[in-house]
């Protein structure tokens, strides 16, 4: 295979990995916040008190999260259809990766707000807060450190989800790789593919560390 | 219903009890800030398997005074204060503050009731993520205050503080004592009239206490803000409060003016938390028998105070002595010595020899015997004529007894 069509290949797939990747990672995050902020918040006594919704929202979660992702892409292909009129290629792959993405972030937002210090709910809610405004002006800015490491871990593990979606025609990184590198006995693609993987995880995991450091005050000193 | 608190918050909060034509205002300021009748707390289901925290508590708390609640922890006064700005919900009986029924408010009238009342807390309890001044801001913003108010507010109330320079700070950056002060300007913002302090200086070590008690004693006294404050600690009762109420096992044993309380209680609980102030030092408390045997001594507590603490026999405070003590001694004046004793000297009869030795011309202005290490140490302040002679007659007995003595100066 020719340096050019190597090339050509990868950066091909990479486009792939990186719109599965980013696209799943967003609309997945911004519907998992909330579901995960009303895990954190809707148990007995707590702020917006709803037991019954709480534990059956939960178990959907672990339904979700505990299917393994290769079953759920070939599962979910008729709501795949309904949303994106195909079941293959790349934007056919980025529904399941969504779904895929909302409960693991969700939880991970949910284990972020109940790190919050229950004094601050106290001390805002002796100050007359709504519970909304616990939420908005309490809960979130104190587990955005928090939340945003738990965005890095979700974008991280949807690089490694989006190796799998070859399997209906999703393409990307880890698609080239099995196809030409394994089976085609390619061992430069492999290397090649596994080093781009390596790159873009080391880039995702250094930015949101380094966002999480700016936003996280709590033990600064200077 | 609900709504209707909110919408009329100046109706809702007039006295309910005022008679017909009465002066509003006198009748409003007739009403205690707090009045708890027959308040209680009950966890769980009633009978058994529930836990009742707080039982018939019946209490008023004064406009305008600084009001203790001392009790061991696990007695129920994280419970009871919480009762007062409804974080906790009474069970049996009724809060009253500034007349209202705290437990009668829908969620809308609580939420009112709580931003006329500003709490701090023993963990402080500040957003790791905002600074000093937006913490100060955060019960502004939520009461829905603009910007441009808050601004003006935030500042003065920092300065009031003593922390006008650490706006900027992350609550990480600043000390424990400064932490406080930004939760007491924070607790301040909505101009309350009642303020809450729920176990406030138990996370500081003694000096910064103090100066948040005194920081306390102040917005007291100018702001005339009244205060209701819970403790396990004696120590901040008898610096700040005028009255005080002691909490054993949810119900209140004992209460009235902090003096009266202090020198003379009645009920075993407030005896034990006065603990080291009034009560017998171990090594005494073993060595008490009930009944005397031959040649044994009777050991007797003077407790002086008020007109009596400024009687000659019994001595004036030193405090007030410290501007008139001089270098060098004028003709007629007195010594001032501090006399030091432990081991064995602590066990002899020194303050009646030393009587003996120079007349009943010496007068103890101050004293205290403490126990250091299970071993007892003992300081008196004593003064004497500074004439030569009676000088050199304490010299002698000093030497002889072994005792450690310090001349602290000439008085008057």
């Amino acid at each position: 295979m020719s340096p050019d069509m190597l090339f050509n290949l990868l950066s091909k797939a990479l486009m792939q990995t990186l719109q599965m990747v980013f696209i799943a990672g967003i609309v997945g995050s911004i519907i998992g916040l909330p579901i995960g902020v009303f895990l954190a918040t809707s148990g007995k006594g707590e702020l917006f008190p709803a037991p019954k919704t709480n534990r059956v929202l939960g178990l959907i979660v672990n339904a979700a999260r505990s299917t393994p992702f290769i079953i759920l892409v070939v599962a979910i292909v008729p709501l795949t259809r309904l949303l994106t009129g195909t079941s293959i290629g790349t934007w056919a792959a980025i529904v399941p990766l969504t779904i895929a993405t909302i409960p693991f972030f969700a939880r991970l937002v949910e284990s972020a707000i109940r790190e919050v210090d229950k004094g601050l709910i106290e001390a805002a809610r002796a100050m007359g807060a709504t519970p909304s405004q616990i939420v908005y002006k309490v809960l979130l800015p104190e587990a955005r450190p928090s939340i945003l490491m738990a965005l890095t871990m979700t974008i991280v593990s949807l690089i490694g989800y989006s190796a799998m979606v070859g399997a209906v025609g999703g393409g990307g990184l880890g698609d080239l790789g099995i196809r030409f590198g394994y089976q085609r006995f390619n061992p430069e693609m492999m290397v090649l593919v596994v080093a781009v993987l390596i790159v873009l995880v080391q880039v995702v995991q250094s930015a949101g560390d380094g966002l999480a450091r700016r936003f996280d005050k709590r033990n600064r000193k200077n | 219903m609900t709504s209707q608190h909110a919408g009329r918050a100046g109706a809702t909060y007039a006295a309910p009890d005022g008679k017909p034509g009465s002066d509003p205002v006198a009748v409003a300021h007739s009403v205690p800030m707090v009045a708890f009748k027959g308040a209680g707390k009950r966890y769980g289901p009633a009978g058994e398997g529930g836990f009742t925290a707080v039982e018939s508590v019946d209490l008023t708390v004064e406009r305008g005074a600084i009001t203790g609640i001392i009790g061991r922890s696990g007695a129920g006064k994280s419970t009871l204060i919480r009762m007062v700005n409804g974080l906790e919900s009474v069970t049996s009986g009724k809060v009253l503050v500034d007349g209202v029924d705290v437990g009668a408010l829908g969620e809308d009238g609580l939420r009112g009731l709580r931003r006329q009342i500003g709490m701090i807390f023993q963990h402080f309890n500040l957003l790791s993520s905002r600074t000093a001044f937006d913490n100060v801001a955060l019960p502004l913003e939520i009461a829905g205050v603009d910007k441009k108010a808050i601004r003006a507010k935030v500042g003065p109330l920092l300065d009031l503080v003593g922390l006008g320079d650490k706006a900027g700070s992350y609550p990480s950056e600043l000390s424990g004592g400064q932490k406080q002060r930004v939760g007491i300007a924070r607790a301040l913002a909505t101009d309350p009239k009642l303020l809450l302090s729920d176990e406030a200086t138990s996370a500081l070590d003694p000096e910064t206490t103090q100066s948040i008690l005194e920081l306390l004693k102040r917005i007291n006294a100018d702001l005339g803000l009244t205060v209701l404050l819970i403790t396990h600690e004696m120590e901040v009762v008898k610096t700040i409060a005028s009255h005080v109420a002691v909490i054993d096992a949810g119900r209140i044993v004992e209460s009235g003016r902090t003096f009266d309380v202090y020198t003379n209680p009645q009920h075993e609980t407030t005896r034990t938390l006065l603990a080291s102030a009034l009560r017998l030092p171990n090594w005494l408390r073993s060595a008490v028998k009930p009944q005397p045997s031959a040649g044994d001594r009777v050991l007797v507590r003077l407790v002086f105070f008020g007109d009596t603490a400024f009687q000659p026999l019994t001595g004036r405070l030193v405090a007030e002595l410290g501007s008139d003590v001089k270098p060098q001694p004028s003709a007629g004046d007195r010594v001032l010595v501090r006399l030091v004793f432990f081991g064995d000297t602590a066990f002899q009869p020194l303050t009646g020899r030393l009587v003996a030795e120079l007349g009943s011309d010496v007068n103890i202005l101050a004293g205290a015997i403490e126990e250091i290490s299970g071993e007892p140490f003992g300081s008196l302040v004593v003064s004497y004529s500074a004439e030569p002679d009676v000088v050199a007659r304490a010299n002698r007995f000093y030497a002889e007894t072994g005792l450690t003595t310090e001349v602290l100066g000439y008085v008057a």
